[in-house]
């Protein structure tokens, strides 16, 4: 193959060449609202399996390290748990009465359930931001399992995050602790609604996000107090619990305040979450 | 060829070690930016096009998983890579120095540029905070992991490079 050298173009054409490509690209995903869905599919099916497979054997080895750990902790907490078994049952007797009367008593008022169950699917975090500025993760449910851009996602009791991307067999979340998170929201005691951040620096130093807006004239609202999704919010289902007020202060406006919440999700320890496959109906397109 | 297949490999491997494993053992929710090594390091020890190659490769695959922006992360790697290349002049394998230097200012460089463009445009200006919880860590961490990666990668291309001497020398 010793032929006369190729012609190869000097790598400063090239990398001008390039940089004009990255440009274009950046200006389709701005102005264009393009987000790469071809290589999102190619790129989809060569990492997702290999992802999964990591994750498979990392959980593997770290559930058996921990079992070892966990046997005599365990233990000791069943005999706890039976006791506590009993005493639960009781309790859960007296409820199944007050439940049976409540249920009797919506039917009389014919309310509605205030949550509707919504159709929810399962997936697991197979994968988080490579850097260390945002809080994005994939999960491996993606276009094939009916998951689209916007739909909420939900871990244990709380918000966890929105779809932002999907690919074939993969979405990508944006979680709310996420510096570029933006919900709107509103303080179960009175309702009044206030804006949740993601906060890069609050999560670093207390594991918390930030509200702000929040109007609160009567001075209701209390340290520990529920902040959910609010009803006017144009992506995010109605009253999911997105965590606790911490401390708080009037602005310097004096007619809102702002402050710290806990966040009800263990972001650190993210594996498995539920993605609502309702989506939000909104008027007209929110381009 | 076969250099072009085991470079994709690496950079393969490194993203997925990146956003899979190097999360779980992350310290104080930092983790080690292994691309950026990959990079900086096939920069210098290739030229300047191998690197930007390279870059630009892992900086498309960061962006179709993580990014907001596609083509932002490619742009910020492909310059990094080139930028290393023009160090391949002074670059020799036995000393380790150079290396450790210019993978840690490719990584600060690549931290900067992330900040200015995704947070100091957005009104967030506690750049010493960001420096010293964010940038700081992870450069920290990048070194460590420098400290093994490198010689991998190091021991890597040698093996290809006489390889590839290896064929060419047959057929002439």
């Amino acid at each position: 193959m010793r032929r006369k050298p190729k012609f190869t173009f000097p790598a400063r054409f090239l990398l001008i060449a390039l940089t004009i490509l990255c440009l274009g690209m950046v200006y389709a995903s701005y102005a264009l609202d393009i987000t790469g869905s071809p290589l999102n599919t190619v790129a989809g099916y060569v990492f997702i399996p290999m992802q999964r497979g990591i994750n498979y054997v990392g959980r593997f080895i770290s559930d058996k390290a921990d079992n070892l750990n966990d046997l005599r902790d365990v233990m000791e907490e069943n005999a706890q748990l039976k006791a506590q078994v009993d005493e639960l049952t009781a309790e859960l007797n007296t409820i199944k009465l007050e439940q049976y009367e409540l249920d009797n008593l919506r039917e009389l008022l014919s309310l509605d359930q205030k949550y509707p169950s919504y159709k929810k699917v399962a997936a697991s975090v197979i994968g988080k931001d490579a850097g260390n500025w945002f809080s994005v993760f994939t999960i491996d449910k993606g276009k094939n399992d009916g998951i689209e851009v916007d739909m909420n996602v939900i871990a244990g009791k709380g918000l966890a995050g929105i779809v932002t991307d999907v690919g074939p067999n993969y979405a990508r979340v944006r979680s709310i602790i996420d510096d570029v998170s933006k919900i709107s929201a509103m303080v179960v005691t009175n309702n009044d609604r206030c804006i949740v951040h993601g906060d890069l620096q609050e999560m670093n130093a207390s594991q918390r996000i930030l509200f702000t807006d929040l109007k609160d004239s009567k001075d209701e609202v209390t340290e520990g107090a529920e902040v959910v999704t609010s009803n006017i919010s144009d992506k995010y289902l109605q009253g999911i619990l997105i965590g606790n007020i911490g401390e708080f202060k009037k602005d310097a406006n004096n007619l809102t305040k702002s402050g710290t919440l806990t966040p009800a999700v263990d972001f650190e320890h993210l594996e498995e979450v539920l993605v609502i496959l309702d989506k939000k109906e909104s008027g007209g397109e929110t381009e | 060829m076969k250099r072009k297949i085991t470079v994709t490999l690496i950079v393969i491997a490194c993203f997925l070690l990146q956003c899979t494993l190097f999360k779980s053992l992350a310290i104080a929710s930092i983790s080690p930016n292994l691309l950026v090594i990959v990079t900086s390091s096939f920069g210098f020890m290739r030229g300047k096009k191998d690197g930007m190659f390279i870059g630009f490769l892992s900086g498309l695959f960061l962006d179709i998983f993580y990014g907001g922006t596609l083509g932002f992360y490619a742009l910020i790697y492909m310059y990094t890579g080139y930028s290393n290349g023009f160090f391949r002049k002074i670059f020799y394998p036995e000393d380790i120095k150079l290396p450790m230097i210019l993978i840690s200012v490719s990584d600060l460089a690549c931290s900067l540029l992330i900040y200015f463009f995704q947070f100091l445009l957005r009104g967030r200006f506690a750049f010493r905070y960001y420096l010293m919880h964010i940038i700081m860590p992870e450069l920290v961490y990048t070194i460590l992991v420098t400290v093994f990666l490198y010689f991998i990668l190091l021991q890597i291309n040698q093996k290809l490079e006489r390889a590839e001497k290896r064929s060419t020398g047959n057929i002439a």
